[in-house]
């Protein structure tokens, strides 16, 4: 069943997979992001009620989806890590990390950018909110563990014991904190947002919502997918297939 | 009297070694009693911050009482987290844990249930005295002493996986809680809703069958995370 995925723990061969897929995903994600932007931004019709300052939407949605989208494509890295013992994955693993996180970081700030003209304020302790800070420590953690070992297989490994540990996690915060939400009296502003998310959206935003949410994955994907390769020659910089890749003639080193 | 040395050792019981590893561990403790003080002093003097920074009317006091000890709680296990595994890292007996022929969860778990006792049976014993100290309602003071008592087993359970990843680096502290802080939120949310459902006149059944969930499940399932991340640390 994982036949296919053994000739991967080379990173010789991810490489090369990786690199004859990149195309396929960059070209499509800057189409996309283009038409998303394009359409979200002029083309769709200002909303009734929130005016053109709702357009953040369609940067703040993917965003905030692809967010939790990859924290679990990690913790897949790192059991693939764990559990196989893929090298690979590790890297990875590493690979994804600070893209997620940074995405967590856009979906929190354009977040508080939005909800300063709706709500009048940047901050609320409304259940997403409190959610997706939380997942952005997460995120954190993961990093900040690989970082502090000095052996870089090692920290990989520490990291994706606690990629999982999160991930079993995640669900159990989520739903705690959206419950300790609505245990606690709201805000007249929480009261607010909640009711806002209320009536389903129009189609004329829907569409460019949709194309936004596949290119903010494919734009991410081509993100992970640079970190990856480069990360990959990084290590096998003495092997003579990456000297090949390079350019760089390979000396044959006699020792008479 | 010459006992025959070889060949009559029985195979060790997993049981016996699990006893084992509690008394010893329980004795190594009670020769470093300062270990065990600090953090539950620690606890009390943040307690005693709190009215100073807030003000000590009685009413915001009672109001907040919950979540400030569940807090401070938190912090205080933060700081003697390390000695579950640090010094057995250090002299080597980690090692030499990992290589019993015994199931590794099986010592892990007796070190999580040793933690427990010296960390947080004091904790439950100067309860009375924090409620006290932060004017918490009486009739609430039952549930908070049992959020603490069915909720500190997940401290000491996720925090083995925290210190067993960190135990080889000499920067554990901070690091620490900043793998394990994010993790414990649903713990001190159902704690913190438990004590206020109390205080509102409902049935706090719900958080504390919640907390139970998730202390079991942290217990059953901490030991094996723990083992992967000895394996990463120990090497």
């Amino acid at each position: 069943m994982w036949q296919w995925l053994h000739p991967y723990a080379k990173p010789e061969a991810t490489f090369h997979l990786v690199q004859k897929l990149l195309p396929w995903f960059l070209i499509p994600g800057l189409i996309l992001s283009a038409v998303a932007l394009i359409w979200g931004l002029a083309i769709a019709p200002p909303d009734y009620q929130q005016g053109e300052s709702y357009r953040i939407i369609f940067v703040h949605v993917p965003a905030a989806m692809w967010s939790m989208g990859f924290y679990v494509a990690m913790a897949i890295a790192g059991l693939l890590a764990l559990v196989w013992q893929i090298r690979t994955a590790e890297l990875a693993l590493l690979a994804i990390a600070p893209v997620g996180a940074v995405l967590t970081f856009i979906s929190l700030f354009t977040g508080a950018l939005w909800g300063q003209p709706m709500w009048g304020t940047w901050w609320v302790w409304d259940a997403r909110l409190t959610a997706q800070l939380i997942l952005l420590f997460l995120y954190m953690g993961v990093m900040a563990l690989y970082i502090a070992f000095e052996d870089e297989r090692a920290g990989a490994k520490a990291a994706s014991i606690l990629a999982l540990v999160g991930v079993i996690n995640i669900p159990i915060i989520h739903y705690s904190v959206y419950w300790w939400n609505t245990l606690h009296q709201q805000s007249t502003v929480t009261r607010a947002i909640t009711r806002l998310e209320a009536p389903s959206i129009a189609p004329e935003m829907l569409y460019p919502l949709l194309v936004s949410i596949v290119a903010m994955m494919l734009v991410s994907a081509v993100l992970v997918m640079k970190r990856l390769n480069n990360e990959i020659l990084r290590r096998e910089i003495h092997r003579p297939w990456a000297l090949t890749y390079l350019g760089i003639p390979v000396v044959q080193r006699n020792e008479e | 009297m010459s006992k025959p040395t070889q060949s009559t050792r029985k195979p060790v019981a997993s049981g016996q070694i699990f006893r084992q590893i509690i008394r010893r561990d329980l004795r190594v403790a009670m020769r470093q009693r300062s270990d065990l003080l600090n953090p539950l002093i620690f606890l009390l003097i943040v307690i005693t911050l709190f009215p100073l920074g807030v003000g000590p009317g009685p009413d915001i006091l009672g109001r907040i009482a919950a979540g400030v000890i569940w807090v401070s709680a938190l912090l205080s296990a933060m700081l003697g987290l390390e000695r579950i595994f640090r010094d057995d890292f250090r002299d080597g007996a980690l090692e030499q844990l990992m290589l019993l022929p015994v199931a590794v969860e099986f010592s892990v778990l007796a070190k999580i249930i040793v933690h427990w006792l010296l960390t947080a049976v004091p904790v439950l014993i100067i309860t009375p005295l924090l409620a006290l100290l932060l004017n918490l309602p009486i009739q609430a003071w039952g549930v908070l002493w049992l959020t603490l008592l069915i909720g500190t087993p997940i401290l000491s359970a996720a925090g083995a996986i925290g210190v067993a990843l960190t135990v080889s680096l000499n920067k554990g502290g901070a690091l620490l809680s900043l793998l394990l802080l994010p993790l414990l939120v649903p713990l001190l949310i159902f704690a913190t809703a438990a004590v206020e459902a109390t205080l509102a006149g409902v049935s706090p059944a719900g958080p504390l069958a919640l907390i139970g969930a998730f202390s079991v499940l942290s217990v059953t399932l901490a030991p094996f995370a723990v083992k992967a991340g000895l394996r990463v640390s120990v090497n």
